[in-house]
């Protein structure tokens, strides 16, 4: 991905075309819509939470500076080592120097999606440390080198058969069975073995409780677990959003996110880290460390409607819920977040020039918006990404990067005509007259007749047929 | 790395100074409605338990040990780890000499026990801080008595639950226990045995952690 600017007609293009792709996604999505409704279906108990969360982390955010400052003081007065990254240079190269200090060759790793955002994995492997990725999903795409295709479940463009032919492929004595529970007790052997050996465990955060200095992490596999409590030295990443106020304010985040994620009331672990293994204590890291990542997030924060975006709670459900994300799959975004919040977070992070299609691949359905459990509005957001692409107020990175002299021109003729009734007769006369003769491959037009038909225009104006029908003209 | 935290610490209260936020109030009234009467607890922690493959196992104060014992021979589990310094692991080995499943007490440090703890021994006895009967989930507090790895490592995963100690919601468990006051190293809620659902949704049980959960109920 990294080099070639990513082209998301061309990358959806050949998804729509596939369609094994396609039929794995539709699968999947209607299935993960089903299940989150069945929890939601008390509709008062679900704008009530919903509400809750909400004003969780808009506290979080109304206060940030503060409760990054507690949360610092309070993890340290725990005895985790608290690190601050503006880049994702940064984060990478603290990582890199925590395991060349306790001189570490193998890393397991929980799912993160900010070590995605770092391309951590890929730092490490330059850098000679084995690096695993041990949540099934992840480890599936880290064996097969491609990306995540959804946040929640990474390998959720892939069928059994694939995984299947996959692990054939790559694990040493694996058969080749389409059995979902063989396949997953094959990968529970290799990683358990990974597990034991690992020199330090990374995770990522889904809430960081400023009262008490906690970590929070949620998960049904156990590998999350695994890589914070064996290896000697665990690593947490968080995007700097992720902290919460209180201790009090997790059970509502916690209470929404695996219903709106994946559709069960809860996840199978919700694990609370409040610092490492202590004198006495017989299990659990030596060290840990929390890395709080920037990375463009303090830019997204200095405008208060772009603000918005940073209450995400990473659920997924605005993917499951997307007609495009369902159609394209998360593959043609080419980025670490796809779907509707990787829409409006990606072009932040990484400017309008690279990612100025992203805000484009949305139909504004708002169906997303409906669904998200801590009310983002996403498609204004969408909307606001739009126009800074063409006329930026200096609040988006690389804003006005899709500005075009022509578009720019189109609209104020277009402008010009309907302030002037007299322009306004003439252009809608020449072309009920004209319109019909101009060929589909003009220059403009081809762009949109190339995939539908030429719209035809009418004989006579909306205005004619009004006179003719004695409505008085005006 | 000051300077990164300072400037961007700096940024944040700037620009925030500049566009304050002024948050709704935070309403936990739909959370504290969440209530079940007493009879109800427990069956609705074990249906929505058993949903997701968690056993059950129901004893006395007085039998708990013994049901435990049948339980581990019947399934021929040939080795349980504990916690031996805790006055649950003190109640377990009392009499336990006649069974086929070996005791093996938790009394080192991780890096000693390892590879046992990941390739022999078999099954793992840890006790709860209760559980919540909103989303059926059990309360793991571990100590330096009782490690968390108990509860991580091995196939099965054995957890005594006090029927009185039943709470409605993670919230109403959290303020009574005034855990904000005094938070461990670790806390856990479990509400079922390892699962993923990774490969086309398909669920499967046991991927990384315990492959089988059984709750030992204490009954007053």
């Amino acid at each position: 991905m990294d080099g070639n600017a990513p082209d998301f007609a061309a990358a959806s293009r050949a998804a729509l075309a596939d369609p094994q792709l396609r039929g794995n996604f539709r699968r999947a999505m209607d299935g993960l819509m089903s299940k989150r409704a069945a929890q939601f279906s008390d509709a008062g108990e679900w704008h009530g939470v919903r509400a809750l969360a909400a004003s969780v982390r808009l506290r979080a955010l109304s206060k940030l500076p503060e409760l990054l400052e507690t949360l610092e003081e309070t993890c340290t007065r725990n005895g985790i080592t608290v690190h601050w990254a503006a880049t994702t240079d940064e984060a990478n190269a603290i990582a890199l120097d925590i395991l060349h200090k306790t001189n570490a060759k193998l890393v397991v790793k929980g799912k993160s999606m900010v070590t995605e955002e770092m391309h951590l994995n890929a730092v490490l492997e330059k850098n000679g440390i084995e690096v695993l990725e041990s949540d099934l999903g992840e480890y599936i795409v880290q064996l097969d080198g491609t990306m995540p295709s959804h946040i929640i479940m990474p390998a959720i463009h892939l069928n059994t058969k694939q995984i299947a032919h996959l692990f054939k492929r790559k694990i040493k004595d694996a058969e080749s069975r389409e059995d979902a529970a063989y396949l997953t007790d094959l990968a529970r052997r290799v990683l358990r073995a990974k597990f034991q050996a690992a020199d330090v465990g990374m995770s990522g955060v889904n809430a960081a409780v400023a009262e008490t200095g906690t970590l929070c992490l949620i998960e049904n596999e156990g590998n999350g677990r695994m890589c914070t409590t064996v290896p000697p030295v665990h690593i947490a990443f968080m995007g700097l959003e992720k902290v919460v106020e209180k201790l009090e304010d997790v059970p509502p985040v916690i209470s929404l996110l695996p219903r709106s994620a994946t559709g069960q009331p809860i996840t199978t672990y919700v694990n609370m880290i409040s610092g490492p293994r202590k004198p006495g204590e017989k299990d659990g890291p030596r060290e840990v460390h929390l890395i709080i990542l920037d990375n463009g997030r303090s830019s997204i924060y200095a405008d208060p409607e772009l603000r918005d975006t940073l209450r995400c709670i990473r659920c997924g459900a605005c993917m499951n819920h997307c007609p495009v994300y369902t159609k394209v799959g998360g593959h043609a975004y080419e980025a670490p977040y796809p779907g509707p919040i990787g829409k409006i977070l990606v072009p932040q992070i990484e400017g309008l020039e690279k990612r100025g299609a992203m805000p484009h691949a949305c139909t504004m359905c708002n169906a997303c918006v409906e669904i998200c459990p801590v009310k983002i509005p996403i498609v204004e957001i969408m909307g606001r990404l739009r126009v800074e692409a063409v006329k930026p107020s200096g609040a988006v990175k690389d804003g006005g990067a899709k500005a075009s002299r022509t578009e720019a021109m189109v609209w104020s003729g277009w402008a010009a005509m309907n302030a002037s009734p007299t322009a306004y007769r003439v252009a809608t006369l020449a072309m009920s007259k004209l319109g019909n003769a101009a060929p589909s491959s003009l220059p403009m037009l081809k762009e949109w007749t190339n995939v539908r038909t030429k719209p035809r225009f009418a004989s006579r104006t909306l205005h004619d047929l009004a006179r003719a029908k004695g409505v008085p003209d005006v | 790395m000051s300077e990164t935290r300072n400037s961007i610490l700096t940024k944040l209260r700037k620009t925030r100074d500049a566009h304050p936020l002024t948050p709704p109030a935070s309403d936990f009234a739909p959370i504290e409605a969440k209530q079940w009467a007493e009879e109800e607890r427990l069956p609705r922690i074990r249906r929505l338990m058993e949903a997701v493959h968690t056993e059950f196992l129901d004893a006395t104060e007085a039998d708990w040990p013994a049901v435990l014992r049948e339980f581990l021979a019947h399934e021929g589990v040939g080795s349980l780890i504990y916690a031996p310094a805790t006055d649950t692991g003190k109640r377990l080995v009392e009499g336990w000499d006649a069974s086929s499943t070996a005791l093996i007490p938790y009394d080192r440090p991780l890096e000693d026990l390892k590879p046992r703890l990941f390739d022999t021994i078999e099954a793992g006895l840890t006790t709860t801080r209760g559980a919540i009967a909103e989303t059926g989930s059990l309360i793991l507090w571990p100590t330096a008595e009782e490690p968390r790895t108990l509860s991580l490592v091995p196939h099965i995963h054995i957890a005594l639950l006090r029927a009185d100690a039943l709470y409605d919601t993670f919230l109403q468990a959290m303020r009574d226990q005034g855990w904000a006051q005094a938070m461990p190293t670790n806390v856990l809620l479990v509400s079922g045995p390892s699962k993923t659902a990774d490969i086309e949704q398909t669920l499967a049980y046991g991927v990384h952690g315990p492959k089988r959960l059984v709750v030992l109920v204490v009954h007053p």
